[in-house]
């Protein structure tokens, strides 16, 4: 087989993209595929930030009229790390966690989009970084059971759940929390 | 220990013993990715915040407190020949992108290669722990504690809200990737995974090739990760994934039951062409070396080829990639020559497997 784009050399890369059940077969010798950046496996370089970005380009379809154009969103950029914006629907990753918090705003739709409609993180939290979130969720957790209890007329119990609440927010506070 | 000891040997220690499930899943991986807070992301750092962040690694983290991991090795990729980082890729303890995007990468790796810390990939660190077969609680476990014992150390960048930042959104909160890496030749040779794929995929699972995004299923050897790190806790994602995974080693083993009872014959035949390719020819690509291999692994386990041990299929397909060969040969290859040296590799490793089924026979006499 010789290569599908200079016709000269053997072919000796054999791709196989599947995009939305379409499939294609490329058949190229190694230099032309050095040349379109496709030599090592895993190295397509159609990523998920280039999905991502396009995901976020959305905001702004292809062929808006020209009239809206003074509609055009203030660059916003963020005051740690420089990154516009525009910059991060084209890369698709952010600068730093400071990020987080300048674009906090478009933040959460695009959460929404790419992890099954949550914007909130349940999972783990670090240790020494997070002792002070971790009472918080326990607070948390014991103030809606306590509620409960109360609901039920489970007054002694909601006692207890009141009095474990209090234990925790002392050990937070004395621990130099809020 | 040193850099020749983790690019000589195409299986990595930890390969060499049988987890559950080995007739199916090949490997089970559980990563973390995690920044500092005070550091900018690699994607916009510069030289001298990336060499910081490494020296901070070289100070603090090459000894571990917990013996199952034993001490680390930190390497820079700086310092490597290419085909020395191709040939970490190859044994997967890199990523394609530490090499190719990342500016001043490094890696910490532990001596029986379970562990792998990658330093200014996307994310300051990737922490990744490889187990054999389907353990993936084992590899989580194995995560959380290193992950634990960095965290005494350095400040992540995380947010209560948010989780841990990432620089990319779609890691972001618990920044976990579980994966498990499964040979399905029966679900392929059926036709029966092109249904399957796009009902994991509606439960916010991705399937892929064996080098992750974007790549071809060698040896039909694919990967299922989560996809959706935000919003559910580490367990949840990995009991889910487990769950799934289940399912598909079940229906591998009934496609696999299925094809012995209805056309053994063909099946037989396929496999022992697979063998005969392997053991005959002296030019071979690495796809088709790929198909045979995954023949030949798929006879092994169905007990239809003996003699052989099961690992042969993880340790070829390592071996004759581009980099592992160029390695081996201790120069560069053309495409041909190297598919004149994988064929030869193949050849060679088959007929002393055969030795040593022979020897242990005799002494069994």
């Amino acid at each position: 087989m010789t290569c599908q784009e200079c016709g000269e050399r053997p072919a000796t890369l054999h791709f196989t993209k599947i995009i939305n059940g379409e499939k294609t077969e490329t058949h190229i010798c190694e230099k032309c595929a050095k040349e379109k950046g496709e030599v090592e496996p895993g190295t397509n370089h159609f990523s998920i930030h280039n999905l991502l970005s396009g995901l976020l380009n959305l905001e702004n379809p292809i062929g808006e009229s020209p009239a809206q154009s003074y509609y055009k969103p203030e660059i916003s950029h963020c005051p740690k790390c420089g990154l516009t914006y525009q910059q991060f629907t084209k890369v698709g990753r952010f600068g730093c966690s400071e990020c987080y918090k300048t674009f906090s705003d478009k933040l959460d739709p695009i959460l929404k989009k790419v992890h099954g409609g949550n914007t909130v993180h349940s999972g783990k939290i670090p240790k020494r970084a997070g002792a002070a979130i971790e009472i918080e969720r326990k607070v948390q957790n014991l103030r809606s059971k306590m509620k409960e209890y109360i609901e039920h007329e489970e007054f002694e119990k909601a006692a207890e759940t009141r009095d474990l609440i209090r234990t925790l927010e002392d050990k937070s506070s004395s621990e130099g929390g809020e | 220990m040193s850099l020749q000891h983790f690019i000589s040997e195409a299986v990595s220690p930890w390969m060499k013993n049988d987890g559950p499930d080995s007739d199916i899943v090949m490997s089970s991986r559980v990563r973390f990715a995690r920044n500092l807070k005070n550091y900018v992301f690699p994607i916009l750092s510069n030289r001298e915040h990336n060499l910081e962040v490494i020296e901070e690694v070289r100070n603090q983290f090459t000894d571990v407190p917990d013996d199952q991991v034993g001490q680390l090795e930190l390497i820079e990729m700086d310092d490597l020949k290419p085909i020395e980082k191709r040939v970490l890729v190859e044994k997967h303890l890199i990523s394609p992108n530490l090499i190719e995007q990342s500016k001043n990468g490094a890696v910490l790796l532990s001596e029986n290669e379970t562990v792998s810390i990658m330093i200014n990939e996307e994310d300051h660190f990737r922490i990744q722990c490889l187990v054999a077969g389907f353990e993936l609680k084992k590899a989580l476990s194995l995560a959380n504690s290193l992950d634990n014992w960095i965290e005494e150390k350095v400040d992540y960048a995380f947010d209560e809200r948010k989780g841990y930042l990432t620089s990319c959104p779609t890691n972001v909160g618990t920044g976990m990737r579980a994966s498990v890496m499964l040979h399905l030749p029966a679900l392929v040779l059926t036709q029966q995974l092109n249904h399957i794929i796009p009902a994991i995929n509606q439960l916010g699972l991705v399937v892929r090739g064996s080098y992750g995004e974007g790549s071809e299923a060698l040896g039909n050897i694919f990967q299922i990760s989560n996809q959706i790190t935000l919003g559910k806790t580490e367990d949840d994602i990995v009991e889910d994934l487990q769950g799934v995974v289940r399912q598909v080693i079940e229906k591998e083993r009934a496609a696999r039951r299925a094809l012995l009872d209805n056309s053994r014959i063909e099946l037989e035949d396929r496999i022992y062409r697979a063998l005969g390719v392997l053991q005959n020819s002296r030019i071979i690509q690495s796809k088709e070396a790929a198909k045979c291999l995954s023949d030949v692994r798929l006879g092994i386990d169905l007990g239809l080829v003996k003699g052989l041990s099961k690992s042969i299929l993880n340790e070829l397909l390592i071996l004759t990639q581009p980099g592992f060969l160029q390695q081996y040969a201790g120069a560069s290859l053309t495409p041909t020559e190297r598919d004149i040296k994988r064929a030869t590799l193949i050849r060679e490793r088959l007929e002393l497997e055969d030795q040593l089924t022979k020897n242990v026979e005799g002494d069994e006499q």
